[in-house]
């Protein structure tokens, strides 16, 4: 009988062990993924003055656009809080968007291979984000999940786990059709 | 890949009874055979796996990325798009100068997994399919696919070993030395299947590495959210129609899309499902149709169909 009950402490308590760590991982994988996310905007911010800089003498009638590429830069730079700098991140990505868009007027552009590198680079560096924040919330939803289902919700309470959010797109973000900013070749 | 394990142990089981007496009163307490099979199949099949990846890789003349070059840079930027998107560290990377469009991954785990791909490949795909090519064989590191096929081949060589000896041992015992004890209704159906039992393993084999090529196209669709992309590269590949001349039957199970395209990869049927390491490219095309929810043209004939 000693047995029996020896046991079945024996086996909750592997069963305790393995669910506070497997929980303990993703909280730690989700800051992780954070984290990626932030690098990827560090580079884009960073590669941006440089593609102004590159195509501002090619594109003599777009100065307009390419200033709201900047300004646009420079306020998700300054945005604080979750809301706002997700704002100001779709209105950079709008703005570069209408930037290739419009380089697609230019022939010339197009054939430089310093240009056509920082389109590839700026290209990646979009998408790059996107799956950043793609990989994030998958690890949200596998946290959360694991935190609601029976029976690892009793321990989730037990040692105070707190859901994490989503990286919610803005509406704007949603109904836009998506760009492809690779060159055609 | 259960039903293999007990399939070898059954083998090696009978090869035990019929030659060597265990399980009854008078043998060995314990099957010698089976695990001598074993224990020789694994060691070969380790020093494979361990040398493996880099062999395999200087085999088939891959080579490092230049990164001057501006597709080798979008190879590579798309598999840092990849290995962020499934959350994995960024593999290393070849190219093989081969105009037939393929790629593989090798490599024991995700630490030091290595993505190859030819040059053919990079030329015919634009960006999207390039991505959901990278991101099926990231899928296939993430499954750890190259330990399962590991494993796969270990079992594939301890097998052959207990039937080589199955039929050596045939042969000097038939002058019937000793039947006794043995029931002839186990006994020869036994044998038969001992004689089969290569092929039988072979056939295990190959429907293991068809179910990990769905389960990595799943897994790329689930990575890029785009299952198109993917679709797209494989009708490129199958209507290039080129095989690829350096892989060998023992190196087929890791590729992208069959190397060695014969034409029972191209039509979907029982018997084709059988005999190859990679399901029909028609069907992996119209299942990641179904999983973008799009309708995709069928030409019957002279009629255009739009099915789902």
């Amino acid at each position: 009988m000693i047995y029996i009950i020896w046991g079945i402490v024996f086996v909750l308590g592997i069963w305790v062990i393995s669910t506070y760590n497997g929980l303990t991982a993703l909280r730690l994988r989700i800051q992780n993924a954070w984290r990626q996310i932030d690098v990827q905007l560090k580079r884009r911010y960073d590669l941006i003055p440089n593609l102004v800089e590159t195509v501002k003498g090619y594109m003599q009638y777009e100065q307009d656009t390419l200033q709201k590429v900047i300004d646009a830069r420079s306020q998700a730079m300054a945005a604080k809080g979750v809301k706002e700098s997700a704002e100001a991140q779709t209105a950079l990505t709008q703005s570069l968007g209408k930037v290739f868009a419009l380089m697609e007027n230019y022939p010339e552009l197009k054939a430089s291979k310093n240009v056509s590198d920082l389109q590839e680079e700026l290209t990646t560096t979009e998408n790059q984000i996107a799956f950043a924040r793609q990989y994030y919330n998958d690890l949200v939803t596998q946290y959360n999940t694991k935190q609601q289902v029976f029976p690892s919700n009793m321990l989730a309470g037990l040692f105070g786990f707190k859901p994490s959010e989503f990286f919610e797109v803005a509406e704007a973000e949603k109904t836009l059709p998506r760009v492809n900013l690779s060159l055609t070749r | 890949m259960g039903v293999f394990i007990l399939f070898f142990i059954f083998i090696g089981g009978a090869i035990d009874y019929i030659y060597l007496d265990a399980f009854t009163a008078v043998g060995p307490a314990f099957p010698v055979a089976t695990i001598f099979a074993l224990g020789f199949a694994t060691f070969t099949t380790l020093t494979a796996y361990y040398g493996g990846s880099d062999i395999i890789l200087s085999s088939l003349g891959a080579e490092k990325l230049n990164l001057q070059l501006p597709e080798h840079r979008e190879l590579h930027n798309v598999v840092t798009e990849m290995a962020l998107a499934s959350g994995s560290p960024m593999p290393r990377l070849f190219v093989i100068f081969d105009p037939a469009p393929n790629a593989f991954a090798t490599g024991t785990n995700k630490k030091n997994a290595a993505i190859c791909v030819t040059t053919g490949l990079l030329t015919l795909m634009d960006r999207e399919e390039t991505q959901g090519v990278v991101a099926h064989e990231i899928s296939h590191i993430r499954n750890e696919d190259v330990l399962l096929m590991t494993l796969v081949s270990i079992l594939l060589g301890g097998i052959a070993i207990l039937a080589d000896w199955g039929q050596r041992g045939f042969y000097s015992s038939r002058s019937g030395r000793r039947l006794g004890g043995k029931n002839p209704l186990l006994f020869i159906p036994l044998l038969i299947l001992i004689a089969l039992s290569p092929l039988i393993a072979r056939l295990l084999a190959m429907a293991v590495s068809r179910q990990r090529e769905y389960l990595a196209d799943a897994g790329a669709a689930q990575y890029t959210r785009n299952p198109r992309g993917l679709a797209q590269a494989l009708e490129k590949i199958r209507d290039a129609g080129m095989p690829f001349h350096k892989a060998t039957r023992g190196t087929a199970h890791l590729f992208f899309v069959n190397p060695l395209r014969r034409r029972v990869d191209d039509h979907e049927g029982k018997l084709a499902d059988l005999l190859s390491s990679h399901p029909p490219i028609d069907r992996r095309i119209g299942l990641l149709y179904r999983m973008a929810g799009i309708l995709r043209p069928v030409v019957q004939g002279s009629k255009v169909q739009m099915v789902q």
